[in-house]
């Protein structure tokens, strides 16, 4: 990433060499999308440095705590890894939509629908199996749940025409409220008096950490879905016609591609993701299926896919930085005296100067592949 | 809680009295919309404008002690936020969709930032008006103490109606929602009227909040906002983006909204929380009735792009 790209001047073109002349072609094509990316994230910063200088505080020292929080030690970086762990399947219930051109933004609900089915389904099935196999069957159970859930909207987008955002949202606060009477009602372990929860898994089924590490398996787990994720995209057919079919709808059916039914796959991988989050955060972290299940982690998922400009691959990085700046957001409260909200702030900031960054895609000729591609 | 005075009789009333009350946020988000859309943008970032309205009008009532400057200060933020997102969106490959969803973000996170200080103290409420002082039923007293801001978005319903169907500037606002390029042949400046269309828009938005903190829950915390400014853009679709069938509608999801409590104070409670999603699966079927994959939904704005 630390390429100068001031040496790519006109004067540094590789002479005919044709594979020198991919190469820059390639680097071109690789390295717009990092610099204008690393150039938002800086603008960003500038202008919620300014907001933390109107404040009367230091923008320096709010920094420096957030890497003290987030990455100074192994302790701080072993806790940015756990948060990013459930953020790296958010993220891919948005980043998998967006290849067909859909903003999905329900990640949230398919995260507790899939927190409530695996908390439901552990119960049956550690009576009869051992730890592992338990393990894999709610964490189906909870795939499924958000599969069908988020399925749902990309069956209505593309059989009824119904706007993905809106209704994927909606579905959203309709799921979060199935919870809600879920854990409520039927769900619920009567020993939970304060916090209505379900019944809590027995110990020695939950999610264990890594080997050497304070980290639950959630994390590699994640990491190992984005891979296989940016392979589906990148390297089947699948995710061939699903970019085709997101650059042009009408084109790709003239093709004969079955968008009807890769809408649909998508999303519903997209929801599987999201339940997958929520299965995780069940086994691993509450222990039970409860209302610490809405922390904010579908939405703060939506960020990290903008940013990673949905590559899957890039997701990962993005996951571990802004699980990085949440676990720094107590530091900054207890040391600077700010509400914790500062970290939304950061955030929220982030997010517009990126998106509105977009707009300077392909206004730089350095980066215009053509440039490169002439008969050297 | 007195409801065997009038027995169920109480649901309806309080349903209509809920639907009074809950309904107001709505009518002023979708409004907002509703110029915004006629322009043919569309803003999904209202939720945020929404909070920070409700943030903003509660913190100024709770320093200057009216609520009427606390709303004007929120119509001012919120016509900022619609600036801000009207000024992005006129930049070439942005998305306006992806926009409105950062701009929700970032409105709820410094809304929660600016907010924290306002959490335990009081602001005063805005007014109502008791129309039933004529009887002796509490119950009928209580759901007809209706609040300004419902009739003062009543009155703008039936003006923006007006304003959009008979006059030159609603000609210029439905001419630019409806192809571009014709706006252009008039000497109309398409991006100026939909960066002003979109700051109106915001401003509405920011009253539907200044009416949460200041009225109806009438207090500020993280909490206060389930959606509606959100809601209130599916609802503008079922509308026809037209103004009286936005009133109309969020009478109609005020009822919705109001039914899980009126069950409640009669002593229903079970299945709380699936009324309580009630107004989202309403929206829902709604969006799935009245839209359609092969054409584009009546009445809709040519420049508009909801299904891109």
């Amino acid at each position: 990433m630390t390429i100068g790209i001031d040496n790519l001047s006109e004067a540094a073109v590789p002479a005919a060499g044709s594979w020198a002349g991919h190469l820059a072609e390639w680097t071109a094509r690789r390295l717009e999308p990092v610099v204008i990316g690393l150039g938002a994230i800086l603008i960003g910063l500038v202008l919620f440095s300014l907001f933390i200088l109107a404040l009367g505080k230091s923008p320096l020292l709010l920094f420096q705590l957030m890497y003290t929080g987030g990455f100074a030690s192994w302790f701080s970086i072993q806790n940015s890894l756990s948060r990013a762990a459930p953020l790296l399947l958010t993220a891919l219930c948005v980043a998998l939509p967006a290849r067909l051109g859909l903003v999905v933004i329900g990640g949230e609900g398919a995260l507790a629908l899939g927190g409530v089915a695996a908390a439901a389904a552990a119960l049956p099935l550690a009576h009869l199996l051992p730890p592992v196999p338990t393990l894999a069957g709610i964490a189906l159970a909870a795939m499924l749940a958000g599969g069908i859930w988020i399925g749902c909207v990309g069956a209505l987008r593309h059989y009824r025409g119904v706007n993905e955002t809106i209704s994927s949202l909606l579905m959203s606060y309709i799921a979060i409220a199935v919870m809600n009477q879920l854990i409520e009602g039927p769900l619920r372990d009567p020993a939970s008096l304060n916090k209505p929860s379900t019944l809590p898994l027995p110990a020695d089924y939950l999610i264990g950490p890594l080997p050497g590490m304070d980290v639950h398996w959630g994390f590699a787990i994640g990491i190992a879905t984005c891979v296989l994720s940016y392979l589906l995209i990148e390297t089947t057919t699948w995710g061939f016609a699903a970019r085709v079919a997101g650059g042009n709808t009408r084109a790709a059916e003239v093709q004969g591609l079955p968008v009807g039914r890769l809408i649909v796959g998508f999303t519903a991988l997209a929801g599987a993701c999201a339940g997958l989050a929520g299965m995780i955060e069940v086994a691993a972290v509450q222990g039970s299926a409860n209302g610490s299940l809405i922390a904010g982690y579908g939405y703060t998922g939506i960020l990290v896919a903008f940013l990673a400009r949905h590559n899957p691959l890039a997701i990962i990085p993005v996951a571990i930085l802004i699980g990085g700046i949440d676990a720094s957001g107590g530091l900054i409260q207890r040391r600077m005296g700010l509400p914790d909200a500062t970290v939304l702030v950061l955030q929220g900031t982030l997010f517009v100067v990126i998106l509105a960054c977009e707009t300077l895609y392909g206004r730089f000729k350095p980066f215009n592949p053509d440039l490169w591609k002439r008969d050297l | 809680m007195e409801s065997t005075a009038i027995g169920l009789w109480g649901i309806p009333l309080a349903i209509l009295a809920g639907a009074i009350r809950v309904s107001t946020p709505f009518i002023f988000v979708s409004l907002g919309e509703t110029i915004t859309e006629r322009s043919g943008r569309i803003n999904l970032g209202l939720e945020g404008t929404l909070v920070f309205g409700a943030m903003t009008a509660y913190a100024i009532a709770v320093v200057t002690g009216s609520p009427w400057l606390g709303v004007a200060g929120a119509m001012a933020a919120g016509a900022s936020f619609g600036l801000i997102h009207g000024f992005i969106c006129r930049w070439p490959k942005v998305n306006d969709i992806a926009i409105g969803i950062a701009m929700m973000q970032f409105g709820l996170g410094l809304a929660f930032f600016l907010g924290k200080p306002y959490i335990q103290p009081a602001a005063p409420h805005l007014p109502s008006i008791p129309f039933g002082f004529w009887s002796g039923l509490p119950q009928i007293q209580a759901a007809l103490d209706i609040n300004v801001l419902f009739l003062i978005g009543a009155a703008l319903t039936f003006a923006l109606r007006w304003v959009l169907a008979n006059t030159r500037i609603g000609l210029t606002l439905r001419v630019v929602g409806d192809s571009t390029d014709a706006a252009r042949a008039m000497g109309i400046d398409p991006h100026r009227v939909r960066l002003v269309a979109t700051a109106v828009g915001g401003a509405f938005a920011a009253v539907g909040g200044a009416y949460l903190s200041l009225y109806y829950p009438g207090a500020w915390n993280e909490g206060i906002s389930s959606g509606q400014g959100l809601m209130a853009v599916a609802l503008v679709i079922f509308a026809r983006w037209n103004p009286v069938g936005c009133f109309l509608a969020a009478l109609l999801f005020g009822g919705a909204g109001a039914l899980g409590p009126a069950l409640q104070s009669v002593g229903v409670t079970s299945g709380y929380y699936l009324f309580y999603a009630a107004p989202y699966a309403l929206t829902l079927v709604i969006m799935i009735a009245t839209s359609s994959p092969n054409r584009p939904v009546p009445g809709m704005p040519g420049a508009l792009s909801l299904t891109k």
